[in-house]
């Protein structure tokens, strides 16, 4: 009724009529009761799930461990690369892990940027997950240079040997791309729980725990003058993580890009390294946030328009790397290099990996296309499918580019199909129990859910929560679609 | 038994919702105070207007460090590739000439420097981190993290008394007013 009788008021002032939101906050829950529930993720006992998951991680981080000490003594030739494919799982579980670490810094930054205020329920959540990706990620190359002992010899400082390292290289761009990526995303990640450590600390009773949640949450008091200063900090840092997140991939693709093996030199790689990275990461974030918010009841917090724009970015970013594969197939014909062409026919019809190759674009292109149904993308089992999918469809795809090529290089003499050997599949089941178990610490030691964050976008945190119109905060960030009712807040002398 | 010295740290106010403490905010910045605060488990939206405060310089401090860092990189790539150890590779310069192939490490220097900058460049500029403040002796402030409203006029402001700031407060809606004050 009163819906009506607003449409027609802004039909006759031809302003366009804004539509109800979808309240972030399922429940109109009130702020204590945010505080409560995700602090009680912590200060509760973890349910049984938890030690269920946590024990085999501990056990595979422990194989994998193993894994690396035994290269270690042996000698890198543990892994079954042989001339010509020098770079086989390790660097593919390089770029899959790199690029599961982008949807955190992605949903922290972009989604920031753009006001898209529904990333505060799973943004902390991500930003823990690129941080434990990236570190899963940074093991395979530190250990493929094969002298792990050495590879200080990376960072530019002056050695015995008097030796430099050389800048034109992309390997080098690398390592300061990853590094200066996860030292900022734990900046990012830091800033943004300095608010909620300081809930927590005022949670506890006084001890060792009180302690240690205070001495990180560096004495914050909430003051506005504090508040002021730290969301610049906070946008400050959005806008330097989003060309941040983006470069990363990119360098990440000139290893490939910038070489003149047919199949890697392309001018495609940088861009559509990016949006795999950020399809495989949401595939990611799903894939861990649907079990949690079961798990821990945060089902008013994480909602199905969570699910909803979360599907939809997969479906977007799928479609992007649908056109891609599609194009670079393209290319290789339009290019009318028989080199590149005979690689992708290689690849894709006849060759040794076609197999990855299928397996790659019908988990990476196809499985995603039924989210363009809005059913199917509330519908947890069929998300939860399709995640799984894509999390194997993306580490198929690194498999091809880098495998297939390496596998039928220029000169037939040199071909040679790749074979795992048992150190390669261990390593990399390892690492995701290193991955988990990091997760699941995350989980029992800090608040999964970005607390003061989601505070901020409930309606009654909304200064003129009830004045002329009753939609809440929500309806602020209609860009330049305010109502006319709406009026601007009195006396707010807002200081330029 | 010993007996402490106090000090007053000022009048700590609670509020009963966001909009209350928003237009006691304005108030009191009318009323001309300039030692004062407010506590909340978030940001308000609008409250730096409502408060009178003005933009956060933070953003100057960044860009030096963004510079600092492009400029470190810069003279990182120009000193090794081209003075100390020149490294010719795939028949490039190893000269000024090289200076595309360096941008890739200037531009990550430049944000990795700018974040440093921006962390710690923001805990300078608010004063943090500190092991206590005299907010803290008080009861109810722990409130603050969870749903707890406040506005916190200080003793050093020079409009301060203790009995006009009190009845201030209480013409402006506030609930639960304490005189916080810390041992000396």
């Amino acid at each position: 009724m009163a819906a009506t009788d607003t449409a027609s008021a802004h039909a006759a002032s031809s302003t366009p009529v804004v539509l109800e939101r979808e309240p972030l906050v399922l429940n109109n829950r009130p702020f204590s009761w945010i505080s409560n529930r995700i602090c009680g993720i912590i200060e509760n006992k973890q349910p049984f799930l938890w030690w269920i998951l946590f024990v085999p991680s501990v056990i595979l981080t422990g194989i994998m461990a193993f894994c690396f000490v035994y290269l270690i003594s042996t000698g890198v030739g543990v892994w079954g690369q042989k001339q010509p494919v020098d770079w086989a799982w390790d660097i593919t579980n390089f770029v899959f892990w790199i690029g599961i670490g982008h949807a955190g810094t992605l949903i922290s930054a972009v989604l920031f940027l753009t006001r898209q205020k529904w990333r505060t329920s799973v943004n902390r959540a991500a930003e823990a997950m690129t941080l434990f990706a990236v570190m899963c990620a940074g093991l395979f190359p530190a250990f493929h240079v094969g002298r792990v002992w050495m590879v200080w010899f990376l960072a530019p400082i002056p050695n015995a040997n008097a030796i430099w390292q050389n800048f034109k290289s992309p390997l080098l761009w690398d390592v300061f791309a990853v590094s200066t990526y996860f030292t900022v995303s734990v900046i990012f990640w830091y800033l943004g729980l300095v608010p909620d450590l300081a809930t927590l600390r005022d949670r506890c009773k006084p001890g060792l725990k009180k302690a240690l949640y205070g001495l990180f949450a560096l004495g914050w008091r909430g003051a506005n003058r504090h508040w002021s200063h730290y969301e610049t900090a906070y946008m400050l840092l959005a806008a330097l993580s989003t060309p941040l997140v983006l470069s990363v991939h990119s360098v990440v693709s000139f290893d490939f890009a910038t070489s003149i093996v047919p199949g890697w030199h392309t001018t495609i790689f940088p861009p559509y390294f990016v949006a795999g990275a950020i399809f495989g990461g949401f595939a990611m974030v799903l894939t861990l946030m649907i079990p949690a918010r079961a798990i821990y009841g945060l089902h008013d917090l994480i909602t199905p328009k969570h699910i909803d724009n979360m599907a939809k970015i997969i479906l977007l970013t799928g479609t992007i790397v649908g056109y891609a594969y599609s194009m670079e197939f393209f290319m290789a014909y339009y290019g009318a290099n028989p080199f590149e062409l005979q690689t992708f026919k290689l690849r894709a019809l006849y060759g040794p990996s076609t197999f990855y190759y299928i397996m790659m674009f019908s988990c990476n292109v196809f499985a995603p296309q039924v989210f363009w149904f809005r059913k199917l993308r509330t519908h947890l089992p069929t998300v939860m499918v399709v995640c799984m999918c894509v999390n194997a469809g993306m580490w198929f795809e690194r498999y091809v580019i880098i495998v297939t090529t390496l596998e039928r290089h220029l000169v037939p003499g040199a071909w040679r199909v790749f074979h795992p050997t048992w150190v390669d599949v261990t390593t990399f089941v390892g690492t995701f129990g290193f991955f988990m178990m990091n997760f699941l610490l995350f989980l029992r030691f800090l608040p999964v859910i970005a607390i003061a964050e989601v505070k901020g976008v409930t309606p009654q945190a909304d200064p003129h929560h009830g004045d002329s119109h009753d939609h809440g905060i929500q309806e602020d960030d209609v860009m330049g679609y305010e109502p006319a009712s709406c009026t601007a807040p009195k006396g707010a002398a807002v200081t330029a | 038994m010993s007996t402490t010295l106090k000090r007053v740290h000022g009048y700590l106010a609670e509020f009963d919702s966001v909009k209350d403490l928003y237009h006691a905010a304005e108030h009191v910045r009318d009323a001309g105070y300039k030692r004062w605060d407010t506590h909340t488990p978030f940001p308000v939206h609008g409250m730096d207007g409502a408060m009178g405060l003005s933009r956060s310089k933070l953003p100057w401090l960044v860009f030096f460090g963004g510079i600092t860092g492009t400029t470190t990189a810069f003279l990182l790539e120009y000193i090794t590739q081209a003075v100390i150890y020149r490294t010719i590779v795939q028949a490039k310069p190893a000269t000024i000439m090289s200076l595309p192939a360096w941008f890739p490490v200037m531009f990550e220097l430049t944000i990795l420097f700018s974040a440093f900058t921006t962390l710690f460049g923001l805990l300078a500029i608010i004063g943090l981190p500190r092991w206590n403040h005299p907010l803290f002796t008080s009861k109810r402030f722990g409130k603050f993290s969870d749903d707890g409203l406040f506005v916190c006029i200080e003793a050093r402001d020079p409009k301060f008394s203790q009995e006009g700031t009190k009845t201030f407060l209480e013409g402006i809606g506030a609930k639960n007013i304490e005189l916080v004050e810390d041992d000396i």
